[in-house]
């Protein structure tokens, strides 16, 4: 496999003294041009994970080393720049006037030369399909249109990683597609590592790996056809099954066998069609 | 109570550069007692709808009937805090609203206001709170240290708290995690059952809308666009494609399993488990 890009050993966080740790002995790696989707309920621990990549937050025990470094207080100026990430609220994160503004503000603040800021300007915004919006001020945007200039402006700095922090849970059903497309386009194309975390089990099809949090901890650490073969556990912790995965189940009750876990409807006709051909 | 708009239409900041029509011509009638999940695009008037219901806005044009109500532009209503005792309206993310100092004070805050005695006021403080899910145990505590779930819970308690005929939801699930949507749900069509009431729900989620409403009306651009049973609106593929909207997941499936098998499976609000069994008589059935 390809070179091991984060790691956590033992984390452990809690954000105060007296409270309950958020994050209990945590150890898992990401590795380069990776897509992992992280999941769990509310109150999981998956945010928190975020913020410890890019050095938001330290852990109190254990230790975290992204692109063979450390993360302390002496690295993060480092290490952010090689992890970007967005946030979930669109209207909480631009800065610039208009749109090209925006995308600029991240590169003026690492003194990037105005010809080479044009330049990936242009290939940021076409990478997000954005391109005809540089002009555009933020506000006229709709929510999908502005996380994706959001993520233009995490892209124009080169990072390494780019997380999506639940980037999509206040968009719209077209906004959420439109920022997983745009996702699944940048992960083929530019050889980016990526986390995306979320509690939606649909926007995880994509991912090559899925970590399950629940309290804390890793519960379970697959591929997405493992994780949605669990269908009774992931509705114990509060997590909701697809509804492919969901007809598999009662197609197989009423005597139906499918042998595969399905991911999406096209696998699921697939074999049913299999069967019918058979018969 | 019933709910009438006849050909209403609301426009913002009239007669100046900045004028924009949120509604145009919109006319509908919701039955006492019944769900209605109104549906559309951001933009398309959702809002600016509901906020006729309590008479936040009064129609430019038109006339919008809430029981013996009326609004419109020549005659409003002189009892409008009657009118607002009687519509309560759930807005997004109502969290942002809680104020008071411990839960209890917060959820009594609108029921005092409307002069309900502290007496009944604290018996129906007891009752709510176990209604949307929250332990007794919190009423004494500040509503700040408790969790987004529960601090949503909090802010339903102080609507239902005021004994609201008509429930107004605008988008009462938005940010919560897919355990929390769905209790959240279930708890307003318990009481929506249990009470009696006429719940107008704005959603963006088919699927919510399938499962809850009986009524569905979508809005495109500040106009009607479709209205009817959900098994009648959702399965227009076509004419839902046009303004940007999905059809449920199942009737995805079931399309798709049509140009498959070429077999039609009606859309009726099934369930999956019955939905399998449809599948089975067309996969095992057909050629044998």
């Amino acid at each position: 496999m390809s070179k091991r890009l984060i790691e956590f050993r033992n984390v452990s966080f809690r954000y105060g003294e007296e409270q309950p740790w958020v994050l209990k002995n945590l150890s898992f790696e990401i590795y380069e041009d990776e897509w992992v989707a992280i999941i769990g309920h509310n109150g999981s621990g998956k945010s928190t994970i975020a913020k410890l990549v890019n050095g938001l937050l330290f852990p109190q025990q254990g230790e975290i080393i992204i692109d063979g470094q450390q993360v302390n207080e002496a690295s993060i100026w480092n290490i952010r720049k090689e992890v970007g990430m967005v946030f979930q609220n669109p209207d909480n994160q631009f800065v610039g006037a208009t749109v090209q503004d925006d995308v600029a503000f991240g590169m003026e603040n690492r003194g990037v030369p105005r010809e080479e800021m044009m330049k990936r300007i242009d290939e940021t915004l076409n990478a997000v399909g954005m391109q005809d919006y540089r002009l555009t001020e933020p506000h006229r945007l709709s929510g999908g249109q502005k996380q994706r200039v959001a993520i233009a402006s995490v892209l124009a700095i080169s990072p390494k990683v780019l997380i999506l922090d639940e980037a999509t849970a206040m968009l719209d059903p077209s906004g959420r597609q439109e920022i997983m497309e745009t996702v699944s386009k940048l992960q083929n194309n530019q050889g980016l590592s990526l986390i995306t975390i979320t509690h939606d089990l649909h926007e995880v099809v994509q991912a090559d790996r899925v970590i399950v949090m629940n309290e804390g901890e890793i519960w379970d650490e697959a591929t997405p056809r493992d994780i949605f073969s669990k269908k009774d556990e992931l509705r114990k912790i509060g997590l909701d099954v697809p509804f492919v995965a969901i007809l598999a189940d009662e197609l197989n009750q009423v005597g139906i066998t499918i042998l595969q876990e399905p991911l999406n409807h096209e696998e699921l006709l697939e074999e049913l069609w299999t069967l019918h051909s058979r018969t | 109570m019933d709910i009438t708009f006849e050909n209403v239409t609301y426009i913002y900041q009239p007669n100046s550069p900045f004028e924009h029509k949120a509604l145009d011509d919109v006319s509908f009638h919701i039955e006492s007692g019944s769900f209605v999940a109104i549906i559309g695009h951001t933009g398309s008037g959702k809002s600016t709808l509901i906020s006729h219901l309590n008479g936040l806005s009064v129609p430019t044009e038109g006339i919008v009937s809430i029981g013996d109500y009326h609004l419109s532009k020549e005659d409003k209503p002189k009892n409008m805090k009657e009118l607002r005792s009687r519509v309560g309206v759930v807005f997004q993310y109502p969290e942002h609203q809680l104020f008071e100092e411990t839960v209890e004070k917060d959820i009594a805050f609108g029921p005092a206001n409307f002069d309900v005695p502290q007496d009944e006021i604290k018996k129906r403080i007891d009752a709510i709170v176990p209604a949307v899910g929250l332990p007794t145990s919190v009423l004494e505590r500040s509503p700040f240290d408790l969790s987004g779930g529960q601090m949503r819970r909090v802010a339903i308690a102080g609507v239902l708290a005021v004994k609201p005929d008509v429930l107004v939801l605008d988008e009462p699930t938005a940010g919560l995690d897919p355990r929390g949507q769905k209790e959240i749900m279930e708890m307003f069509y318990s009481l929506h059952k249990e009470q009696g009431l006429t719940t107008v729900l704005v959603t963006h989620s088919m699927e919510d809308a399938v499962k809850y409403a009986d009524h569905v009306i979508i809005l495109n651009k500040g106009s009607k666009y479709m209205e009817g049973k959900p098994e009648e609106v959702f399965t227009q593929k076509e004419s839902l494609n046009q303004v940007h909207l999905d059809v449920p997941e199942m009737v995805r499936f079931i399309n798709s399993f049509k140009e498959r098998f070429g077999e039609e499976i009606t859309f009726e609000k099934q369930t999956i488990k019955e939905l399998a069994q449809m599948i089975k008589s067309v996969v095992k059935g057909a050629k044998v």
